[in-house]
């Protein structure tokens, strides 16, 4: 970091005094939902705060706290370990791999429980062929069971270790092959070599995508009602309409929020000061260790094994029922709304990478402690469940509106109605607020992988900040960028709550109409959109795959 | 001349017209999923040539939309799937008395808002369903029987959080009082032969499949398996169980609407209540009801056929307002039983 003294002496103009306050005024902005929530937290509660307390808020943390330990280990293993076995090791397949361990992504995880539920369930074809096989009747056998906490955790790491696989392998494909092969010369094997030096150095990364997943996880709610697990979207849903109690449900928002600031600062606590950077711009070629014999197989499966089971087997048993179903399913409605929902996930995903690029940069020039907080705050309405973020739009868009309206009847006589609520602006401005976070996280990654030094050899070679970012900073982060775009992409394609309440009349996407049929259990029907959903989601999970092999610095 | 003016004048008519299309419509915020709702508008719009509008989500979200957007609405009409909402809607005061003699009287009261300011469309009922091959309907009788030892580990219902199990456990507060419901949960907690989890018809098929003996569920997924025509698996579990009418000596099998009221803002207030006489035709209930095998609420329609064939049965006439007040009570019992 440049000392701030050292940085003022620099020739600044108004844009560059302008940066800070509106990095915060664009932070303010979209935390307005999430302190329109915490605003609850301020009215007078009911009885229903103790009722919680006394009935059923020990089973909500345990089990939250559960899931995430559950998830958080599921993906880590899942994603660091296919992720070091594609980017070091030559094994049959892995071409394959590279790309198609991320087409997990592209499923969401609500779709994913209904159909392992309808495959794997005591009633589903598994079973009943089992039991017809063998005779045996219910408790005479050990089936596990999908619809439990253990089965929530399989589907959540099985969808989300894709967000881990994909920063991690960023990371080691970015390594400089110096520091590998210095650990080599001093002794380590190729596992110590990883475990001492590629792995901490990954280390960022790695924890980026574990908190996209972690995040996703705790905003969930379509999974965990369907299994029936008490956790904190599941309470704040039930608290809020089934007991009508907005403050109780924002307490428990509250303490859902705590949990998430906890995993950050615990996070940050442990690396400290320490900076990830290496310490070279000599980049070659990454060793590849040719894998032979048992340990090619061992390979193999272990990258095979979260592909088939986080996308094959659903896309397989989707595909048969989509054969069933499609004449039915796609008419020219069907057409419009795969539309709709693309032509929304990109125009999202391209305003979420500017937003971003605008923060992280503006982090990266200014780092101020406001700017460094804003920045947190920002990223933290990933964890949100859609649900809480949608009704934080609601209402200060609403009151925008009629105070806007009211002041015009009164003094013009004429009536604005609403300007905001119900457009597509509330429903993009919900999106901001529930993914700028990805896009944070991915084009920070990228950015805190440029050593300071080239800033300052860039500025001292008289480029602007601006400068700077576009000739210096966007070439060397393209595959940050990127991936930035398109998982904030796909993540638009697969949400589902804000989408469904803040949208314009006879606007629909695929998500909908997918939910709107799993939801009233008509599976077959649901998965001629959900497999649009994946299929649309294929394209940019595979164009993200190649930008990242080709965006290693140096080659 | 005459030329010039006539062409004049039917530019002018061609913008009445057009103006006069854009202010014919009705704006729909439902809770019904769009399939089961929107063949209906697109008829309505047809026949009337009055446009509709449509945007589908959860009815607590859509109340919550309608009452910050305020005067400002552009929401008409409200569709919920169960009459507890449309009660909350009544009390967070976005919803107008519905003036109309033809909607009273084809509508019988018990399924109508005691102030006139929502109206049933069609009946569910929440019922209980026997394996045949392991109950004998004999030995079935009521829902608070549901609490009776004979049934420990035999019984599967849904979760807590839904909302038809919410509504079933206020009929029950309505009738039986606090206390009693209470020990009742309790009990029935005990009974159940797994955590309770998934759907209505995940409980059926469950009986089906022999994890428990009795489900409780409402009749339309029954309906909508029994007619599966691209899945025989669950026409073949739908066979294996049978619907049993309970409390048909005292207040009669617990029935829920699916039903709509008009926005207090409505700026289509006429074309609104329109819309809803014309849901109330025959015609209508008739598609309206069957699509998701319910119960028309018009009392000479008939339920269609598969529906008709599971019997003729008395419902209670609890006023439906009921549920929405005692839902609250209703959530705090089932945690307080430990009903996941």
């Amino acid at each position: 970091m440049i000392p701030s003294n050292i940085r003022q002496l620099g020739h600044q103009s108004i844009l560059d005094r302008l940066w800070q306050p509106s990095i915060v005024l664009t932070a303010l902005i979209f935390a307005i939902p999430v302190l329109t929530v915490a605003g609850f937290l301020f009215q007078p509660s009911a009885d229903i705060w103790q009722h919680l307390l006394d009935t059923v808020l020990i089973d909500y943390i345990g089990n939250s706290f559960l899931l995430m330990v559950g998830v958080g280990l599921g993906t880590f293993s899942i994603g660091v370990s296919c992720a070091w076995l594609t980017s070091v090791c030559q094994f049959p397949g892995k071409q394959i791999f590279v790309w198609a361990l991320l087409l997990p992504l592209a499923m969401p995880a609500y779709i994913i429980a209904y159909t392992y539920t309808g495959m794997f369930d005591f009633a589903g074809p598994v079973q009943t062929a089992l039991r017809e096989w063998t005779d045996w009747g219910y408790g005479d056998y050990f089936f596990p069971e999908i619809r439990s906490i253990g089965g929530a955790i399989a589907m959540f790491s099985f969808v989300l270790y894709p967000y881990v696989y994909l920063l991690a392998r960023a990371a080691f494909l970015d390594q400089s092959v110096c520091v590998i092969e210095v650990s080599r010369t001093l002794g380590c094997n190729l596992w110590s070599a990883f475990y001492r030096v590629a792995l901490p150095l990954a280390r960022p990364a790695i924890v980026a995508g574990m908190s996209l997943a972690l995040m996703e996880t705790l905003a969930d709610y379509g999974t965990v009602s369907y299994f029936g697990i008490g956790v904190f979207t599941t309470g704040i849903f039930r608290t809020w309409f089934g007991l009508g109690d907005s403050v109780a449900a924002a307490k428990l928002a509250a303490i859902l929020l705590l949990f998430v600031f906890t995993l950050v600062l615990v996070e940050r606590a442990s690396r400290r000061k320490a900076q990830y950077h290496h310490a070279t711009n000599r980049y070659q070629q990454l060793p590849q260790y040719q894998l032979t014999g048992l340990k090619a197989w061992l390979a193999c499966t272990a990258c095979l094994m979260p592909l088939l089971l986080g996308f094959v087997l659903p896309a397989v048993q989707l595909g048969s029922w989509a054969l069933d179903t499609y004449v039915e399913m796609v008419d020219e409605s069907f057409i419009r709304l795969t539309l709709h929902t693309v032509l929304l996930g990109f125009s999202a995903s391209i305003m979420a990478v500017l937003l971003a690029l605008f923060l992280a940069y503006g982090r990266r020039v200014i780092g101020s402690k406001s700017v460094i907080a804003s920045i947190r705050i920002v990223a933290t309405g990933y964890a949100i469940p859609g649900t809480v973020v949608a009704v934080g739009v609601i209402i200060p868009f609403a009151w925008l509106d009629n105070t806007i309206d009211g002041f015009m009847r009164e003094q013009f006589d004429i009536s604005t109605g609403l300007i905001l609520s119900g457009s597509l602006f509330a429903v993009m401005f919900a999106y901001m607020v529930r993914f700028l976070a990805v896009s944070i996280q991915s084009v920070e990654a990228g950015l805190g992988k440029i050593k300071h030094s080239m800033d300052e050899a860039s500025r001292s070679l008289g480029y602007k900040p601006g400068q700077i970012l576009l000739k210096v900073h966007l070439p060397l982060m393209k595959g940050s960028v990127l991936t930035a775009l398109l998982i904030v992409f796909v993540d638009v394609m697969k949400e589902l709550p804000a989408t469904l309440i803040l949208r314009p009349f006879n606007f629909n996407t695929l998500a909908v109409r997918a939910f709107e049929l799993a939801s009233d259990e008509r599976l077959a029907d649901s998965s001629t959109a959900a497999l649009m959903i994946v299929a649309a989601g294929l394209i940019p999970v595979i164009l993200l795959s190649k930008s990242i092999s080709v965006s290693r610095a140096g080659s | 001349m005459s030329r010039y003016y006539s062409s004049i004048s039917a530019v002018l008519l061609l913008l009445t017209v057009s103006f006069n299309s854009i202010a014919e419509e009705v704006n729909v915020y439902s809770a019904r999923k769009e399939n089961l709702i929107k063949p209906l508008l697109d008829k309505f719009s047809a026949e009337t040539g009055i446009k509709t509008n449509l945007i589908t989500a959860g009815a607590d979200k859509l109340l919550t939309r309608m009452a910050n957007e305020g005067r400002n609405t552009p929401a008409d009409l409200l569709i919920t799937t169960d009459a507890g909402r449309l009660d909350r809607a009544k009390r967070a005061d976005v919803l107008q008395k519905i003036e109309s003699p033809v909607i009273d009287k084809l509508v019988p009261a018990h399924l109508r808002d005691v102030d006139g300011q929502w109206v049933g469309l069609s009946q569910r009922a929440r019922v209980i369903f026997y394996a045949k091959d392991r109950v004998n309907a004999d030995e079935l009788s009521t829902y608070e029987d549901l609490a009776d030892p004979k049934w420990k580990k035999r019984i599967c219902i849904r979760g807590s959080s839904n909302i038809y199990n919410q509504s079933m456990v206020a009929s029950m507060i309505a009738e039986k009082g606090e206390t009693e419901t209470l020990q009742w949960a309790k009990a029935l907690v005990a009974n159940l032969a797994r955590k309770p989890k998934g759907g209505d018809r995940d409980q059926i098929k469950a009986a089906a499949a022999g994890q428990c003996d009795i489900a409780v569920a409402n009749t339309y997924y029954f309906g909508t398996m029994l007619d599966n025509k691209k899945d025989a698996k669950q026409v073949e579990a739908a066979k294996k169980v049978a619907v049993f009418w309970p409390n048909q000596s005292d207040r009669g099998a617990h029935v829920n609407v699916s039903g709509v009221g008009v926005s207090k803002y409505s700026k289509n207030r006429e074309n609104a209540i329109r819309l809803i006489e014309y849901m109330l035709s025959a015609e209508s209930q008739s598609w309206y009801a069957s699509v998701n095998y319910e119960y028309p609420v018009v009392a000479d329609v008939p339920a269609s056929e598969l529906v008709a064939a599971w019997g003729e049965f008395k419902s209670d006439v609890l006023n439906l307002s009921r549920l929405g007040e005692l839902n609250a009570q209703a959530v705090k019992i089932m945690d307080k039983a430990g009903w996941q």
